[in-house]
């Protein structure tokens, strides 16, 4: 019978323990695993990024669930264990569920440290280890403005880098007299806290915090020693982390600050390992993950009848923050008997400095430039000699011989055997031959089949290098489709950039993205316009140069290059006055084609252009709006009769639609929204193949969203089901915020849903009442300046240019 | 309006026209598409795409050309010439600024 394997946490160490242990037997053991998050395995590291908004959590999932069915491991989610039972073998979760096994990886990582302040149980003091934290941080900025960050290290500010791109106004407070002191000196220090200074970022160093103000229960300030008094909405505890060790010391093993283990990685129990952040080899307890990675090949060796050792490691840090480029290594302090070397360039906001003992590297700081980084660790690490290059030791290795700083050439000297990648202890030739080996064109290609830079990433330049330099012109950074000949970016890229770079306005993203053209094209105009009204509104000012002629104008444009006039009919309901007005109409103006259109209104067709604010006057007295018929924004909402008429009507379909339509006309989306509300499943609004649909039911409202029905053909899915109308409409509404904040130009609900996924769009609509809220009054709020009847405003003499000629020229004096 | 200066005709004021927008100018049965690519840079070319005869005034202006707004040509300003792989030309007419006044030659009209 195969051997139980049972893991207890399932974080970055055990995941990466459990890839070594299938690739060399993935028969070996039947696994199980418990999680006290409810979820899969994602990178830690990145969630800096995703509170930022730069990446979401799907980008920084390692092992989905398909990976878990694929590898027949079973995954407990949201199943803390809450005993070991070492006599019988088994472990048993929260819930009750045990497992026996044969043997036992405790991998419970650590916990944050939570500092006994007066006030710190108050609503609003979060910690940061998890995703649940970040989402709590992600909710907290769009509601509130004022956040304190208390720790300087390596997470508070990145926690603060992040708080602050979410448009928070962030305060940093620190105990010590300089930031991240553990692993920076202090001119490095002053460089970091200017460029934090620089993004808005208020930093008080040697400041102790006496209490956390509160107020109904919530927070509301920091108190400081001094009696400062800084004004906060959350407070973020960002001062260490301590290894989770409970359970193991309730389970008698031998634990001081972290679970001991031997060099095999074995606890006081020959079949228990400890693995992780919750580990205490040779006194030492590791909080990154290069050591980590380490530890896990080594158990996953020993769990095969292996014997390798785990001998302790040296770790060098990098700050994960977008504009700081900061990396430190080792030791230095100053001390007798040891030299530094410096090298300052205030200019460009350089600081390099290297500590060196007996001719040895022991410690690095550098700023500002950290490519040279790795090449200094990997002599720190070997203990190298460096009294040959002495003098020029500090101009990095491309200096060494050859004579221009040219990166490419830095990486082209490096030896094959240095470490590019030092999470996951990926040295060069080992990417240069996977790279040739495998024929691999891609850098994600090279992250799956080496890991390489897959862990946090800032080696990902110097993996591009060597793709670069072992693939020559075949190598493509920019796999990612680009919006347009005008840019190497593409939609997600020009979008995320938009909000973290605070661009507001084209000109702006064309100068900050590096446009290739002085003005753009007939292609990224439009988009980057529409980014701009949904990412700043009521701020941005529409440029309707920018825009398709059927927006500028607001009517379509017919081949002949006369024009045709959709007005609303609100759900598809008409009357005698709008009915007899569109016939005066038609007969004023002589409209050659008044016809029904398929979305339950009329068209006229063939209108000039001049007529048109006429046209629109006439209609305006019958209170018609603009049907926004040439619109990537809210279409139509088709109804059908309901409970007003029907026989079998369960609910108000009309009144529905209609309620729809009203609250959200007007919108601008990425491409066209069209939608349908049937009153029972008989469904004869079609709301099946709408962008979003509903059907009535007796219990409720269906609410579907991702059909198709024009180029593409494709039923929707079913988002899911509410009781009343209000919620309809408000889980509608948060949903198409949704999309107007992520989609891309032109990008039809059904495609954006294709590729956001379908489940976490249930999941940030259906389950997350507070994101939903926070879309639905984004939403709200985008309306406020977006409600304006287009046709009325030029019929009061907006862009009155756009319908009359310049000039009308006889031209008697040619002839 | 007829201002003949010489061959010259002075068809409004370059603020009439939006920067990257145009006019059109009626000039008996032909419409001249007027349009503004700067602060003081203007050109002048038959409203009319040499691909179907799509009113290229109302199109979107970049760099020199504009996207004919039916089938998207780009069309060249200063030379009338589509680009890319389309093939084909629209009638360019010579234009002048006088201080803020844009001239159009009337003889190229006839
Ligand atoms: C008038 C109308 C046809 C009719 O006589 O019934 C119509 C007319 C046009 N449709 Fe449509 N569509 C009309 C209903 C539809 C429908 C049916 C519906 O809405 O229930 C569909 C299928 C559903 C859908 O939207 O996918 C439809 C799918 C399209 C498509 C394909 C879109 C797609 O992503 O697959 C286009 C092309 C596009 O948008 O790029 C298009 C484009 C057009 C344009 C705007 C073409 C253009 O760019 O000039 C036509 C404008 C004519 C005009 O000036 O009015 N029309 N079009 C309908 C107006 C509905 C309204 O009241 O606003
Ligand atoms: C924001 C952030 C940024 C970071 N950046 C970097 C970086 O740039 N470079 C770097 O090297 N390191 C970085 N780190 C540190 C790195 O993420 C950790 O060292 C690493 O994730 C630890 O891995 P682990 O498997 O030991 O523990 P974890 O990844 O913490 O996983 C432990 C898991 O066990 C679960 N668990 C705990 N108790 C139980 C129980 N009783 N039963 C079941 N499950 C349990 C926890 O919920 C958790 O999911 C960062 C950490 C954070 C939080
Ligand atoms: S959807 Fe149902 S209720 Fe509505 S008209 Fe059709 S059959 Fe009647
Ligand atoms: S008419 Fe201009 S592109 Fe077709």
């Amino acid at each position: 019978m195969k051997q139980k394997l049972v893991i207890i946490g399932n974080g970055m160490a055990p995941g990466r323990m459990l890839e070594h242990l299938l690739e060399s037997d993935p028969d070996a053991y039947d696994i199980t695993i418990f999680n006290a998050e409810p979820r899969v395995n994602y990178n830690r590291l990145m969630l800096s990024p995703v509170l930022s908004g730069e990446k979401n959590y799907e980008d920084i999932i390692t092992h989905d669930d398909a990976w878990y069915a694929k590898n027949s491991i079973t995954l407990h989610k949201e199943e803390p264990v809450e005993t070991i039972d070492r006599a019988s073998k088994t472990v048993t979760g929260k819930s009750g569920i045990t497992a026996g096994y044969d043997k036992l990886v405790i991998a419970t990582g650590s916990n944050p440290i939570m500092i006994p302040l007066p006030g710190a149980d108050l609503d609003g003091v979060l910690t940061y280890r998890d995703l649940d934290d970040v989402e709590r941080m992600v909710r907290a900025s769009r509601a509130m403005r004022h956040a304190v960050v208390i720790g300087g290290g390596l997470l508070g500010l990145e926690a603060a880098a992040g708080l602050k791109m979410q448009g928070m106004d962030v305060t940093v407070v620190h105990l010590a007299d300089y930031l991240m002191e553990r692993q920076l000196d202090q001119s490095a220090a002053h460089l970091l806290e200017r460029a934090f200074a620089q993004k808005g970022v208020a930093v008080h160093t040697s400041a102790n915090t006496k209490e956390i103000v509160g107020d109904a229960g919530k927070v509301a300030a920091v108190l400081l020693d001094d009696g400062t008094r800084i004004e906060a909405d959350i407070v973020c505890m960002a001062v260490g982390i301590r290894p989770s060790v409970d359970l193991a010391k309730r389970a008698g093993l031998d634990v001081h600050r972290g679970i001991v283990v031997d060099n095999n990685m074995r606890t006081s129990d020959a079949d228990i390992f400890a693995l992780g952040e919750c580990v205490e080899h040779q006194g030492e307890c590791y909080g990154l993950v290069a050591p980590l990675y380490e530890m896990a090949k080594v158990i996953a060796d020993n769990l095969l009848e292996g014997a390798s050792t785990y001998a302790g490691s040296v770790t060098a840090t990098k700050l994960k923050v977008t504009g700081v480029d900061l990396y430190s290594a080792g030791d230095f302090a100053d001390g007798e008997n040891r030299e530094e070397i410096v090298l300052r360039d205030a200019n460009a906001g350089i600081y390099k400095r290297l500590v060196l003992q007996d001719n040895k590297i022991i410690g690095a700081v550098l700023y500002g430039e950290t490519l040279d980084g790795p090449w200094f660790f990997d002599m720190l690490k070997k203990g190298a000699d460096v009294s040959s290059m002495r003098d020029t030791l500090i101009f990095g290795q491309a200096f060494q011989g050859a004579e221009p700083l040219d990166p490419m050439a830095a990486v082209a000297a490096l030896p094959d055997d240095a470490e590019i990648c030092g999470c996951n202890g990926i040295c060069k030739s080992t990417i240069t031959d996977t790279i040739v080996s495998k024929d691999l064109s891609t850098l994600d290609d090279v992250r799956a089949q080496t890991k390489a830079s897959s862990s946090c990433g800032t080696c990902t330049g110097l993996v591009e290098q060597l793709m670069a330099l072992t693939l020559g012109d075949a190598y493509n950074p920019n796999a990612v489709t680009p919006m347009c000949a005008c840019t190497d970016l593409g939609h997600s890229d020009v979008r995320r950039l938009i909000k973290t770079k605070n661009l507001r306005s084209i000109p702006a993203i064309q100068q900050e993205l590096e446009w290739k053209t002085s003005n753009g094209c007939a292609k990224c105009r439009p988009a980057l316009n529409y980014y701009l009204i949904s990412d700043w509104p009521g701020d941005y000012a529409d440029d309707y140069q920018s825009r398709f002629i059927n927006e500028r104008v607001h009517a379509n444009i017919q081949k002949d290059g006369t024009y045709s006039v959709v007005p609303r009919m609100w759900g598809g309901q008409t009357s005698s006055l709008e009915l007899r007005t569109i016939a005066d109409v038609v007969d004023k103006y002589n409209i050659p084609t008044v016809k029904v259109t398929g979305g339950q209104r009329i068209d006229m067709l063939g209108i000039e252009k001049e007529d048109l604010p006429a046209v629109w006057a006439d209609l305006g007295k019958a209170g018609f709006v603009s049907g926004h018929a040439y619109a990537k924004g809210l279409r139509t909402v088709k109804t059908c009769v309901g409970t007003d008429w029907c026989r079998f009507g369960t609910q108000d379909s009309t009144g529905l639609g209609v309620r729809i339509e009203k609250f959200m006309w007007g919108s601008w989306t990425p491409a066209k929204v069209k939608m349908g509300v049937s009153g029972c499943p008989r469904n004869c609004a079609e709301a099946t193949c709408k962008d979003v649909g509903v059907i009535c039911t007796e219990a409720g409202f269906e609410i579907h969203f991702a059909g198709a029905a024009g180029l593409d053909i494709k039923g929707t899915e079913v988002l899911g089901s509410v009781k009343t109308e209000d919620e309809a409409l408000e889980y509608i509404v948060a949903l198409v915020q949704m999309y107007r904040e992520q989609g891309h130009y032109l990008e039809r609900i059904y495609k954006w849903a294709k590729r956001i996924g379908l489940d976490e769009i249930r999941s940030q609509i259906m389950d997350q009442p507070e994101r939903r809220k926070a879309f639905f009054d984004a939403f709200v709020y985008s309306q406020k300046f977006a409600q304006v009847d287009p046709w009325t405003e030029r019929v009061s003499g907006k862009d009155k240019h756009e319908f009359n000629p310049m000039a009308t020229l006889t031209l008697e004096a040619a002839e | 309006m007829t201002i003949a200066t010489g061959n010259w005709v002075a068809i409004g004021n370059i603020s009439d026209i939006p920067e990257l927008g145009s006019r059109r100018v009626m000039a008996g049965k032909k419409t001249i598409a007027v349009f503004r690519t700067g602060p003081s840079e203007v050109f002048a070319i038959e409203d009319s795409c040499p691909h179907k005869g799509g009113p290229l005034s109302q199109g979107i202006v970049h760099d020199g050309c504009v996207t004919c707004p039916l089938h998207n040509w780009v069309i060249s300003l200063s030379t009338g010439e589509a680009q890319g792989a389309d093939e084909g030309r629209a009638k360019t007419y010579p234009t002048m600024l006088d201080g803020e006044t844009i001239l159009l030659d009337a003889q190229a009209l006839t």
